[in-house]
């Protein structure tokens, strides 16, 4: 009966959203308020019914109520509790249904947050907003319904995917889906900003907030997503160029670029229809990611031919979103005619760089990813584009961007001199070059990555901190300091964020530059070493889990005299699944990890074992981390809070940071 | 490769990276032990190769790090076409031959391919230009010539000089 109400509440929640995008919509046009009115109690009508639903789905799984197919299809009773709650969302039906209960969350928030905004421009939004989950709910309810019943309960179900069965990858989806759906919002206001055909720098202080937090979530679930695969696929790699995971960086690099650019509609009221075009696109990328993970189109074209109506069902909804947001763009661009001036050499060029540093390298990605599919398409050509391509083709653009990052960010509005910025970067160039080129020597004649990876940290890290140094101004160092501590979120969230960046492309240069493999047979109580650390397998046991059976080395690993750590790598058996996994052992440290991996056991005796060392792994994720960080704190920014006020005084006053 | 450092430094610099712990890799070995070649410099081009080369059967991995049995079988013929004294283009030469460009993961520049490898700098190169004719059109108004003799005057006076 729960589940029946949980099918009917969304089913009801699918009516308010038709209500939702059409009554506000009309409304604004003609100016009736009472029309215009209905938007946030809609919102937040839609918000409730979705969780009510979520909730009932949620129930069944935690309930392993089997006459569901989706509960037979993805749960078993002896999984844990986690993994019946992550399960939820462990599979197609589920997982978008998470989507629109995210999509709503949203909607519901700008309703509640949106009280600064015009009326008719609040209402404008909530209905491109109600839009999108109009699609999206008619996408489940026709052709992916989770509510579906058995005529024939089975006893038990077929268990989740094992892989995953994992608190990492339990977490991943959700927020990987709150940065996609996020970027909803922004969509939402550069649709509804088009329609108005009114763009200034209120606009760009109300779609930063939500641009950021979407941002930050898909920082955090990118990050989430790669530390899951660097322990759980059982030979450390971070990144895979996947087509999955590319559809998740995609609207991460031009999020990346929507902030920025955002910036300068607000203070300097320039590249207004680019910044609305970024909007458009991020959201896209979004929408592209969801088709290209729930079609399968691109892990294999016949995965597509197997269930064409969903794949062809999104394929609709990313034409019409996409496609009409861009006509309405083409028709209205024009309209909108920036203001500020501002010269070859200023913070807005830099930030134009940034943009197209970012929006490339983001089509780049996009071209790799697509590249087999159009193949296959136009030519017959059954071809791949894998990580050596993405690690050539993508990287320069990193490069580029980093070695430009601390100039650009510490270049003043409107005219800017190169010469006096590259003179206070100094400190921070030399010593980058100084620790590069101590690194190259000591490590001599190994790649140059880990130089470089060092040389380009060090000058995005040391020239943030300069950025902020010189931001406390003159005086005794302890004015400064006091100074520097009463910058805005927004200053700190800059500095930080791209300290982060630094931190991860350090991680990943040193990780892939100086990490050691050991791959051999492993006798028991025999020592061997990998990269001075001695390790012993000491035992070999069987286990049972509460639904796997596992094969479970003891490990010891020794530096010296001193027991550095007792490492348990494990092979697992899901009976259920029929699938084994590798659980390798970790010793995770800040300046190196011990990863341990054990494989089968061989015929002459022994084990098949694994060993790496990987230096300053940590750094890749702590980079991504401290980037979030820079994120929250330029959100905790005093200026959105009192956004209301800062608008009468804008319209007083132009928004400018005066030039120096 | 190494900078020539003053070997004073350079124990400042070995002090700073055991400092640091960073370990220092020995030799790479291959996967799985039964197929390590005894030559290691064969061994890491074989490595290397298998890098670049797809595991059929697998989502997304190359043949190195896949764990599937045909992945071994074709890490297995690599290091075979090697020893028989194929250099690295013909190995994969061999290989594309019997599986089709599929197996490439480094797709090749062949006839529209190009079209991949150069997309990203063209798009590149029109980004600038269309923002460098942006730029040029909104840049500011040539600066103002250095302030007058009677303003200087006034200056000095605000300061309070």
């Amino acid at each position: 009966m729960f589940i029946e109400l949980g099918h009917f509440a969304l089913i009801l929640a699918a009516v308010v959203a038709v209500v939702q995008t059409v009554v506000p919509m009309v409304g604004a046009h003609k100016r009736w308020p009472g029309w215009m009115a209905v938007a946030e109690p809609a919102a937040t009508a839609q918000l409730l019914l979705v969780a009510f639903s979520f909730a009932a789905l949620t129930y069944a799984f935690v309930t392993s109520d089997f006459s569901l197919q989706l509960v037979v299809a993805n749960s078993h009773t002896d999984k844990p509790m986690l993994y019946k709650i992550s399960g939820v969302w462990g599979n197609h039906e589920g997982s978008l249904l998470l989507w629109v209960l995210i999509l709503t969350l949203f909607g519901g928030c700008v309703g509640w947050f949106g009280g600064n905004l015009r009326p008719d421009f609040r209402a404008r939004v909530l209905s491109v907003q109600a839009s999108v989950s109009v699609a999206f709910y008619a996408f489940i309810l026709l052709t992916s319904n989770p509510f579906l019943r058995m005529e024939l309960p089975p006893m038990n179900g077929q268990d989740l995917n094992p892989l995953l069965q994992d608190p990492g990858l339990a977490f991943h989806p959700p927020f990987l889906y709150l940065g996609y759906v996020g970027l909803s919002v922004s969509f939402s206001f550069a649709v509804a900003a088009l329609i108005e055909g009114r763009v200034d720098a209120a606009w760009g202080r109300w779609v930063r907030p939500w641009t950021l937090a979407a941002w930050i979530f898909l920082t955090i679930g990118i990050a989430l997503g790669s530390w899951w695969a660097y322990y759980e696929l059982g030979w450390g790699g971070f990144w895979f160029w996947d087509p999955v995971e590319n559809a998740s960086f995609m609207p991460w690099l031009i999020a990346a670029a929507l902030l920025h650019s955002a910036i300068v509609v607000e203070k300097r009221e320039s590249l207004k229809s680019w910044t609305i075009l970024l909007a458009i696109l991020a959201f896209g990328f979004s929408l592209i990611g969801t088709f290209i993970v729930r079609s399968g189109v691109l892990t294999s074209v016949h995965a597509f031919a197997n269930d064409p109506e969903r794949g062809v069902f999104i394929l609709l909804i990313l034409a019409v979103f996409l496609g009409g947001a861009l006509t309405l763009y083409a028709a209205r661009a024009g309209v909108m005619e920036a203001r500020g001036v501002f010269g070859i050499v200023s913070r807005e060029s830099a930030l134009v760089l940034n943009n197209i540093l970012l929006a490339v390298a983001c089509f780049v990605v996009f071209v790799g990813t697509v590249w087999p599919l159009v193949a296959e398409m136009l030519w017959d050509r059954k071809l791949s584009v894998g990580a050596p391509f993405f690690n050539a083709a993508f990287t320069p653009f990193i490069v580029v961007l980093a070695l430009a990052l601390p100039l650009g960010a510490m270049m003043p509005w409107k005219r800017a001199k190169l010469r006096r910025t590259a003179r206070a970067l100094l400190p921070a160039a030399l010593l980058a070059v100084a620790l590069g080129a101590l690194v190259w020597a000591v490590q001599s004649g190994r790649s140059a990555l880990a130089p470089i990876g060092l040389a380009l940290a060090v000058w995005i890290i040391a020239g943030s901190a300069l950025d902020l140094w010189t931001r406390g101004g003159r005086g005794s160092i302890g004015n400064r300091l006091r100074r520097i501590l009463r910058l805005p979120g927004s200053d700190w969230g800059k500095a930080v964020a791209h300290a982060g960046l630094g931190i991860t492309i350090f991680g990943i240069c040193a990780m892939l530059a100086w990490q050691t493999e050991d791959i051999r047979v492993a006798q028991l109580d025999t020592p061997f070493e990998v990269a001075g650390y001695e390790i012993t397998m000491t035992d070999v046991s069987r286990v049972k889990g509460p639904n796997y059976f596992s094969t479970m080395a003891e490990m010891e690993v020794r530096r010296g005299d001193k027991l550095v750590a007792t490492l348990h790598p494990e092979k697992r058996t899901y009976p259920v699944a029929r699938m084994p996994t590798t659980e390798a052992a970790i010793d995770n440290g800040l300046f190196r990890d011990i990863y341990l991996v054990i494989g089968d056991p061989q015929d002459q005796g022994g084990w098949a074992v694994r060993s790496y060392v990987k230096p300053f792994a940590n750094w890749i994720w702590l980079g991504f981390i401290v980037m979030g960080v820079g994120g929250f704190m330029s959100l905790g920014d005093r200026r959105y809070r009192v956004a209301a006020g800062a608008r009468k005084q804008r319209t007083a006053s132009p928004a400018q940071v005066p030039a120096e | 490769m190494s900078l020539h450092l003053p070997r004073a430094l350079r124990w400042v610099a070995v002090l700073l990276m055991l400092a640091l712990t960073v370990p220092l890799a020995g030799p790479a070995v291959a996967v799985v032990p039964s197929e390590v070649l005894d030559d290691p410099a064969l061994e890491a081009r074989a490595r290397e190769i298998s890098k670049g080369l797809r595991c059929l059967v697998c989502r997304n991995e190359n043949i190195d790090e896949s764990n599937a049995d045909l992945a071994a079988d074709l890490r297995v013929l690599v290091r075979e076409r090697l020893v028989a004294g194929d250099t690295d283009t013909q190995v994969v030469d061999f290989v594309v031959d019997r599986y089709g460009e599929y197996v490439l993961l480094r797709p090749t520049t062949q006839g529209a391919n190009l079209l991949l490898w150069v997309a990203g700098p063209l798009m590149l190169l029109l980004a600038l230009l269309m923002a460098g004719f942006y730029l040029w059109r909104r840049r500011a108004a040539p600066e103002p010539d250095a302030l007058s003799d009677a303003e200087s005057k006034r200056l000095r006076e605000l300061l309070g000089e």
